[in-house]
């Protein structure tokens, strides 16, 4: 078989995936996310040069019993993690047995609007870093703390926490300096059809978002809200462990945790996101 | 166009994904279910009435759904709902959780989060104090097929 | 991996014979027994909460047995009868015999 036939019968069976609107309980187009009083920005318009016209959190494609699980953080089942998260800023790490909180005092103060920014470029580094690596970098500093694993508990719960202090903030990374390679580098990832079913970021959520895929309501693939609980994971998962999923879907080879592709694709998806508050920690199905 | 034996395997796989919207199932209980609410009522059938499930008529996901259950009762200490179990017959072991309350509930009313494995019933089986019981059935349909990575 | 964190939201104030609502929570997996380890292929055995209970100094109000199906990070809400000030004590029992415990003081006004 020739590679062009092989693509038809994957563009068949991916026409076969994406179908219209099915009976499938969607959430009011209407409702609007209030978090603990304080209403967020689920829907805005979309800055100059961006693709499309108008941008949605994930939020407001999820049922109505799902969107109520991120109304109260209390219902929320994130802010387990966030509380260890709010533990871990005051516990001493390495040999000094100084903590994030010894140097960088009330998170609330210190590391607010940080998450609304990232991934951002660090000078001393000469690299653009996602939150992840800036709290790893920060442990270094460290003697004798070790870095957390990408998904490790740790750090998901320092990355919840961390984000909370920006909720309600609108996302607003800077693409341009040194940032621009990076930034090129994720749209062309987000263009690029890969994997066996041939597909590319773009094919569902930018030219599908609204639409069915199967039994799952596809989003414009925002990542304003992670880490983010996920009910299928059962707990919190980093942006880079969801584009994972989405090539593992589409029977990619996924780029690791933490690599270049996936951080240069966060600061792309990030800014298609602009505008919309950061909603760390979210709950998704 | 030839259509190339991958190709129909596409098609037929595409084909098979309208499939699993799983039509609706009528209620027979599972013999496990049967056997776990007899055990519960002490071998009485439970009445309709009383109890009430309140559950979300499409789950998003199967590992997270959201179950309330409220009976009617004035939770007084000689009349007061002693138990609730719930049970999701479609599981692969039918039981879920037992409330247990007492005149100091006040009401007899909790929420949980459950994991259901496929579209199927949820029961609830209230016990009074006074040893009579209580049934109440809600088909929940629980989205597989999604990608969801 | 964090050791279990209990979370209980209880209104700090009511009013005599009040019938207050209580939220709790605690983080764990709630590994059913059921899963099997992607890597070797066997199956990860179960570990769950499997008893909840709710004291108000010293007397039963509210308890839950849990099995296997109840979602990762059990959540439990219910109700409570308050007629004087005291102490609500949780109770979370782990299959490894572990205890979880946290307690809440109201004042009834």
């Amino acid at each position: 078989m020739t590679k062009n036939t092989g693509r038809s019968a994957a563009a068949i069976l991916a026409t076969g995936l994406i179908i219209g609107m099915s009976s499938q309980a969607v959430a009011d187009e209407n409702a609007e996310l209030i978090v603990e009083g304080e209403q967020l920005v689920t829907k805005v318009a979309a800055p100059e040069g961006h693709p499309l016209d108008e941008l949605f959190s994930g939020w407001r494609f999820r049922s109505d019993e799902t969107q109520a699980l991120q109304t109260d953080d209390f219902e929320n089942p994130a802010f387990a993690a966030v509380d260890y998260g709010a533990e871990l800023w005051e516990t001493g790490a390495g040999t000094s047995g100084k903590s994030c909180a010894s140097c960088h005092g009330d998170a609330s103060e210190s590391m607010k609007g940080l998450r609304a920014s990232m991934p951002k470029w660090h000078e001393g580094e000469n690299t653009l870093m996602t939150l992840e690596d800036h709290i790893n970098w920060s442990q270094k500093e460290h003697p004798g703390a070790d870095p957390w694993k990408w998904e490790s508990a740790e750090m998901l719960a320092m990355t919840a926490f961390l984000g909370l202090q920006s909720r309600g903030m609108p996302v607003n990374v800077k693409i341009d300096g040194p940032a621009e390679d990076w930034f090129n580098k994720g749209r062309e990832l987000y263009y690029t059809r890969v994997g066996q079913l041939d597909m590319s970021c773009s094919n569902c959520h930018e030219d599908n978002y609204g639409n069915m895929i199967r039994a799952d309501h596809l989003s414009q693939g925002q990542i304003n809200g992670f880490p983010t609980y996920r009910l299928k994971w059962q707990g919190l998962g980093s942006t880079h462990r969801r584009f994972k999923g989405c090539m593992d879907n589409i029977r990619a080879t996924p780029f690791k945790r933490g690599s270049d592709e996936f951080t240069s694709l966060e600061l792309y998806l990030a800014w298609r996101g602009s505008g919309l508050s950061v909603e760390t920690p979210a709950v998704r199905q | 166009m030839t259509i190339t034996r991958r190709q129909a395997l596409a098609v037929t796989a595409g084909a098979a994904a309208f499939l699993t919207f799983a039509p609706r199932i009528s209620f027979a209980a599972t013999p496990d279910t049967d056997a776990a609410i007899k055990e519960f009522t002490g071998g009485a059938t439970p009445t309709e009435g009383t109890v009430s499930l309140d559950t979300p008529e499409i789950a998003e996901n199967g590992n997270t759904v959201p179950v309330g259950v409220t009976v009617d009762s004035p939770m007084t200490s000689d009349n007061y709902v002693e138990s609730v179990l719930i049970l999701a017959d479609g599981n692969p072991n039918p039981a879920v959780a037992t409330f247990h309350f007492s005149a100091m509930s006040g009401a007899a009313e909790a929420k949980t989060r459950i994991r259901l494995a496929k579209t199927q019933n949820v029961i609830a089986v209230a016990k009074m104090s006074d040893g009579s019981t209580f049934m109440d059935t809600k088909e929940v349909k629980v989205t597989i097929g999604g990608c969801g990575g | 991996m964090a050791s279990p964190k209990p979370r209980v939201k209880v209104p700090k104030k009511a009013e005599k014979g009040e019938v207050i609502t209580i939220k709790t929570l605690i983080s764990h997996p709630m590994e059913s027994g059921q899963r099997k380890d992607k890597k070797t292929g066997e199956l990860i055995p179960r570990q769950i909460i499997n008893k909840f209970t709710c004291e108000f100094d010293g007397q039963v109000v509210f308890s839950c047995d849990l099995d296997p199906a109840v979602s990762a990070n059990p959540y439990l809400q219910f109700s409570a009868k308050v007629d004087n000030s005291g102490t609500f004590k949780f109770t979370w029992v782990d299959d490894n015999g572990s205890v979880y415990e946290t307690e809440k003081k109201i004042t009834v006004e």
